[in-house]
């Protein structure tokens, strides 16, 4: 069972990536920017949820929701501040204030929390009628182990990859999103507040963003400052992975991702895992150099 | 000047070689009436290595216009080959000056031949995509480092990836070079302030004289319209390739001179943090203008040491100052004022 146990891993973790490659995959779409601060508002997420969950004894549910409204309101204030004055300076001028803004809240992180890794708690357990904790599941007479915070987190990807779909397909300011993809100009021209959509996009990054550093501290439970950078960087990587801009290819680099790197630590090397993931993605892209659902842009001459 | 018949581009690189051999000529007096804090003295080497970084990748960013997300691989390349050469001679019986050379060129020679073999894949691509491949790379090389162990022995060289096969095999007199994720120890740190300095002209010559040749322009054709650079007849990846290359290989000798002002040295220390702070260097100098690279990595190096009276809001700091210099930079009112004085001169090179 460890070949199904171990996809069973991937499935998880590949959510994961997926829901934090959606901030990504919608930031780049609309803004045509790569938000290198998004990874960090996972940590922040993590952090909220922490504080509200420990220090201040608050039900689970409730404190995800607060973490998830003080990213998303952080969200805002970075677009607002940061990025909002440099719509028309040039791409990299923008990549580089996002680098700025990732450095400043990991400091900020380590200023108000200091470097000690904080124990994340698990939310996702029950008692048993013996008294006893139960983390998950065990199925097939106890050969296989699915923990229930596993079983959350794809739920929620799930749950999240519909619902995002339905508001973008179906709602006005979905439509509004699309449009601005498309053409921020022509959109403009339309009567499309362009700035509120691009916020509202931000918004909406930012706060699964909260969800995903939850889930991810969930599973992986050490909380330190720099907790969202690397994963930051796989669900980016996931996200090109699927074709960037595309919210069913968010979906499917991130599990594909996810999947890969437990396989690689389960059967060829931990240390290795980083490198094998990374050298997929590379040759995915020789192969279809727009990502797995990318869009083919053709050469206009 | 015009009448002096030297061209606007001499001139600019003229100011450059100008300004560096001015900067190394104060330093030395600095240096030479004793005036000079140990703090700075430290950090001589060190914003050589990264001055070199910056003017490499800004041939990568500014003048080919493709994004590089992995520099800090061809650096660590670089670092531990250029260490391994002068580990391997350390017995014999060169001079350290020509120990630190052979190191620099070995450095070069290998991340060159990695980055041509990095560039077969990358340069097929464009745009975010061919930065994240990049990343990729980066990524890639600091695992393998992170995993390989490097001996050295009278039988030549030993290498195993993982585990450890190396120690065990060695013959007498043997060495273990690279060790895993313990990285290099031990190094004889050999890198003078003056060798640094002798790399940054180098490098600033041939990537001057890169630029205004007829390769150059070819190259430069390609980042401002590569379609109509490919339909005249320029064969772009050749171009690309050789501004991939070149960049690679200058890594690799500021990786190699960077290591050796250490004792040790790990592949961690060469993770996407140090691509990224070397773009930020390019960026805050100015694509495509190698002064400013070096202005920018010199300031950006010596800032945070600068901010240590602010101990912990450093780093804070430095984040602040990087969003501010942008934001600045880049605000309408402030770039028509500045325009008013600079008349006569095109927009800068910025995508």
């Amino acid at each position: 069972m460890s070949l199904l146990d171990s996809i069973i891993n991937g499935i998880s973790l590949g959510s994961i990536y997926a829901i934090i490659a959606l901030g990504y995959t919608m930031v780049y779409g609309i803004a045509k920017m790569l938000n290198f601060a998004h990874g960090d508002v996972i940590m922040v997420g993590a952090y909220v949820c922490f504080f509200a969950a420990t220090r201040f004894g608050l039900n689970p549910l409730v404190s995800v929701l607060i973490a998830m409204v003080v990213c998303t309101l952080l969200g805002i204030t970075i677009e607002k501040l940061a990025y909002a004055p440099l719509r028309s300076a040039p791409s990299l001028a923008v990549l580089i204030t996002a680098i700025g803004v990732s450095y400043f809240l990991q400091n900020l992180a380590l200023l108000l929390w200091s470097p000690n890794p904080k124990v994340f708690p698990n939310f996702f357990k029950k008692i048993a009628d013996d008294g006893s904790e139960l983390t998950g599941i065990n199925l097939f007479g106890g050969s296989l182990r699915i923990s229930y915070v596993t079983l959350v987190t794809i739920l929620v990807c799930v749950v999240i990859m519909v619902a995002l779909t339905v508001f973008i397909n179906n709602g006005k300011l979905g439509k509004a999103m699309r449009a601005c993809s498309e053409d921020k100009d022509t959109a403009r021209l339309m009567g499309i507040n362009v700035n509120t959509t691009i916020s509202v996009t931000f918004a909406i990054g930012s706060g699964l963003a909260a969800i995903a550093g939850v889930l991810l501290c969930s599973a992986y439970p050490t909380l330190v400052p720099t907790t969202g950078s690397m994963p930051g960087i796989k669900a980016f990587t996931a996200a090109v992975f699927g074709g960037i801009g595309s919210v069913p290819g968010a979906l499917l680099g991130g599990l594909t991702l996810g999947v890969i790197e437990i396989l690689a630590k389960a059967y060829i090397s931990t240390q290795l895992s980083d490198a094998v993931v990374f050298a997929v993605l590379i040759i995915v892209l020789l192969v279809k150099p727009s990502g797995l659902l990318g869009r083919k842009i053709n050469e206009k001459v | 000047m015009k009448k002096l018949g030297i061209s606007k581009a001499s001139q600019k690189a003229f100011t450059t070689y100008g300004v560096v051999i001015a900067a190394f000529a104060v330093m030395q007096i600095v240096g030479a009436t004793g005036n000079m804090s140990s703090m700075l003295k430290g950090m001589l080497v060190p914003i050589c290595a990264y001055v070199v970084m910056a003017v490499s990748l800004n041939l990568t960013v500014g003048v080919l216009g493709e994004l590089s997300l992995g520099h800090a691989g061809f650096m660590s390349v670089g670092a531990f080959m250029g260490v391994t050469a002068a580990s391997a001679l350390r017995d014999s019986g060169l001079s350290a000056g020509l120990r630190l050379a052979i190191a620099m060129v070995v450095g070069a020679l290998f991340a060159g031949i990695v980055g041509f073999l990095v560039g077969i894949p990358v340069l097929r691509l464009n745009g975010d995509y061919l930065a994240i491949v990049t990343l990729a790379f980066g990524e890639i090389i600091k695992s393998i480092f992170n995993n390989m162990y490097l001996g050295f022995d009278k039988k030549g060289f030993h290498i195993s990836l993982l585990t450890d096969k190396v120690s065990a095999g060695l013959g007498e007199g043997g060495k273990l070079i690279i060790g895993g994720p313990m990285g290099i120890g031990g190094i004889q740190k050999i890198a003078t302030f003056t060798a640094g300095f002798i790399l940054i002209m180098i490098c600033l010559v041939v990537i001057f004289n890169l630029v205004n040749s007829r390769a150059g322009r070819a190259i430069m054709a390609i980042r401002d319209n590569r379609i109509a650079a490919e339909s005249v007849g320029i064969p772009v990846t050749k171009y690309k390739m050789m501004a991939f290359v070149t960049s690679a290989a200058m890594a690799g000798s500021a990786g190699a001179l960077f290591a050796l002002n250490f004792s040790t040295i790990v592949a961690n220390k060469f993770d996407f943090n140090t691509s990224i702070l070397v773009l930020v260097f390019v960026v805050l100098g100015g694509l495509g203008n190698m002064l400013g690279s070096i202005i920018a990595a010199t300031a950006l190096v010596i800032l945070p040491e600068v901010l240590r009276q602010f101990r912990d809001y450093r780093m804070l700091v430095y984040a602040i100052v990087l969003i501010l210099v942008m934001l600045i930079r880049n605000n309408p009112a402030i770039k028509n004022f500045t325009g008013r004085f600079r008349t006569g001169k095109k927009g800068g090179a910025e995508k």
